[in-house]
């Protein structure tokens, strides 16, 4: 009772109903103006005939008076399928014809009798029959009655009733199995998407909703809550990253804090040394929290929270001015740095964490830009910074190094945070530069891009075409 | 000066109140925002500290309120809030600098010393010649000269040199300089600042005996005439 209570309760069945309802009664009406239209015909016909054989008669009494009347009707009366005679006398007695008996009362006054009772006498069992008949008054008190059997009329309508009968059955019959059929096609495709929510909410949280594969509204619907379901997965996943990576790397940096100072209580003999081990502490402490503040900005970022302050950018004056902002430390360092951004490339996006992000690729550079590739010789010192604009409305600002580069079994993780490959680990760093520059570029609705320099490494930003009525 | 903190932390409010006295500042608090407003509205400060999350009325409201009653004291924010679309918010609502917590007291001190200077000398310190012992620079030529000698300066150079005589006597911090000349508001990982500043002095110092480039230990750099 609940399924069917529940199949009941389905639009697509609620659907399917009206549906035959409507057709009901639509062919309802198609067959009803058919049924009265033939009626009109068969009645015209009807009339007609009528007054041609009339015609024919009163002429021939007219030609013959009532013997040639009486023998023109007698022959009439023999043809198969012949309409219906009868000539009296004025009491009313039958001359001839093929009709055993009229309500008198048609018989007094001349005009048409649309339905009235006889009896045929080529019908043995009395049966009464009904005519539309029409009586004439000839001179010497002759009457002629000419008429048409109206069981053909009524077989017309016999047959529409049962058309529509038929008609209703099958509709009824269809639509409701019909309805049956999708409803309980959909039903169970939404008990099975709301069976895989429920698994969902239950902690089954890598479980997504089935797809039928036929690209219908419901599969859309199910793609699209897949997608959100991925998209809020990724969310907390990177959430719970961020707190593991908290607990995991951020202990060491506060541990090295503590015992410094704990050190400097029990070994400090004078306010000098206090002095040094205080600004240890702050040197340390000041670390931490730039620390912190990368996490927080790429957990903003992934979290897609700055999107409210997306403007128009020039993304070749970034380039020219991060160069120029890293000039001298390339200098200082050794390392040659060019950049390559003519005039104005127009992007959409934050210029603060794009410069920063470009800024964070630029330092990566320079400090892998001497770093020899275990034995190899030593690499041309020298980082190369290119803005350009692609064909396809893309805005792509790279920074180009000939040091180690990144291997490629490497290049997905080292966007995670704190990864820090072999090797880098001498160097002063967090491991959440890339990370930076990656969540960065994914909440531009861009990407970062890690490729081999030959040899070196090429990272690039790539920044989506601006949107279409973007403001500026 | 006279300034005013607004900070509902009750022992972060009285370490800066506590430092900002050292300094010889007079400084009021309030803890919450209707106090802050209040006072603020009566008293003349030079300066307005106020955190942005504050009870009763928070700090974004509190500075439109004061900014739409024609109260135009610098404000600067404090705020744990320190992603680009919070200090932008923060401006809007009529701040003049964003400090995000937590922050080294130089940073602040340096932050509001150079706000009540802008509003002390107002447009007036717009000139069009800024002089520093013999260290002159041109504004409209674009000219820089030591001792009448002419220096030789990059776009950037000049920029951040006019930053800093703009400012001159006064402690700017490297975040101040990256934001101002370099119009960028992240912390840069390295020392790139440094080098900016130590090229500059290579250029307006090296061969001059008074060096007036100064760096100041734990804060920034200052340009003044090594006499004072």
């Amino acid at each position: 009772m609940t399924a069917l209570g529940k199949l009941v309760r389905t639009t697509a069945f609620r659907l399917t109903l009206a549906y035959a309802l409507v057709f009901a009664v639509i062919s309802a009406g198609v067959l009803g103006y058919v049924a009265w239209n033939g009626r009109h015909l068969v009645e015209q016909g009807m009339r007609e005939t009528v007054d041609a054989e009339v015609n024919g008669l009163v002429d021939q009494f007219r030609v013959g008076n009532i013997r040639r009347l009486v023998a023109s009707v007698e022959q009439r009366t023999r043809r198969p399928g012949s309409s219906l005679y009868l000539v009296t006398t004025f009491v009313g007695e039958a001359l001839a014809g093929n009709v055993a008996r009229l309500p008198t009362s048609v018989l007094t006054s001349a005009g048409d009798y649309p339905d009235t009772p006889y009896e045929r006498l080529d019908d043995p069992n009395d049966v009464t029959h009904y005519a539309y008949v029409r009586v004439i008054l000839l001179p010497g008190g002759f009457r002629l009655v000419v008429g048409r059997d109206l069981a053909e009329l009524n077989s017309l309508g016999q047959a529409v009733k049962r058309a529509f009968l038929l008609a209703l059955v099958i509709l009824t019959v269809f639509g409701l199995v019909g309805g049956f059929i999708v409803a309980r096609r959909v039903l169970a495709r939404i008990d099975s998407m709301t069976e895989s929510a429920n698994a969902i909410m239950a902690g089954a949280l890598t479980r997504r909703l089935p797809l039928a594969g036929s690209n219908d509204e419901l599969d859309r619907l199910a793609g699209s809550l897949n997608a959100m379901l991925d998209r809020i997965g990724e969310l907390l996943s990177g959430l719970k990253e961020v707190s593991d990576n908290i607990a995991h790397d951020l202990k060491t940096p506060l541990t090295r804090l503590r015992s410094g100072a704990e050190e400097a209580l029990r070994t400090a003999k004078d306010p000098q040394e206090y002095r040094q081990a205080l600004e240890r502490t702050i040197e340390e402490s000041d670390k931490l929290i730039s620390v912190f503040n990368a996490l927080l900005m790429i957990a903003r970022a992934e979290g897609g929270r700055a999107a409210e302050n997306m403007a128009q950018f020039d993304a070749a004056e970034i380039a020219r001015s991060v160069v120029e902002l890293y000039e001298p430390l390339a200098e200082e360092a050794g390392v040659s740095l060019f950049v390559e951004a003519p005039g104005t490339l127009q992007a959409h996006g934050n210029r603060e964490l794009a410069g920063q992000a470009l800024a964070n690729l630029v330092d990566n550079a320079l400090k892998y830009a001497k770093a020899a590739d275990d034995g190899k010789a030593e690499p041309i010192a020298e980082v190369q910074v290119s803005a350009r604009a692609n064909g396809d409305g893309t805005t792509e600002v790279s920074v180009c190094d000939h040091g180690p580069g990144i291997p490629e079994a490497d290049r997905e993780r080292v966007l995670e945070r704190f990864v820090r490959l072999e090797g880098s680990r001498t160097r002063p760093g967090f491991g959440l530069g890339l990370s930076l520059a990656n969540a960065v570029m994914r909440l531009h609705g861009g990407s970062l891009k890690l490729e081999d320099n030959h040899p070196g490494l090429r990272a690039t930003l790539c920044f989506p075409p601006p949107l279409v009525g973007a403001t500026t | 000066m006279k300034i005013l903190v607004v900070e509902d932390d009750r022992d972060a409010a009285a370490y800066v109140q506590k430092a900002l006295r050292e300094e010889g500042h007079v400084v009021d608090q309030a803890f919450d925002g209707l106090d802050g407003y209040a006072l603020a509205r009566e008293g003349n400060y030079d300066v307005l500290i106020v955190d942005r999350m504050l009870p009763k009325l928070d700090g974004l409201s509190l500075v439109r309120s004061l900014r739409e009653q024609e109260v135009h004291t610098p404000v600067l924010f404090l705020s744990a809030l320190g992603q680009v679309d919070d200090r932008v918010k923060g401006l809007r609502a009529g701040g003049d600098d964003y400090l995000t917590k937590p922050y080294a007291f130089s940073e602040l001190l340096a932050r509001i010393e150079v706000l009540a200077r802008r509003r002390s000398s107002g447009a007036a310190r717009e000139e069009t010649v800024y002089q520093v012992g013999d260290l002159e620079l041109d504004r409209l030529s674009r000219r820089v000269t030591r001792a009448g000698q002419t220096l030789d300066l990059q776009p950037r150079e000049f920029r951040l040199l006019e930053y800093m005589m703009r400012h001159a006597g006064q402690v700017v911090t490297r975040t101040m300089l990256l934001e101002n000349v370099w119009d960028y508001h992240f912390d840069p990982q390295t020392n790139v600042i440094d080098v900016h500043v130590s090229r500059l002095r290579g250029k307006i110092d090296k061969g001059f005996d008074r060096p007036l480039l100064q760096t100041v230990r734990g804060a920034g750099y200052v340009i003044r005439d090594g006499a004072r």
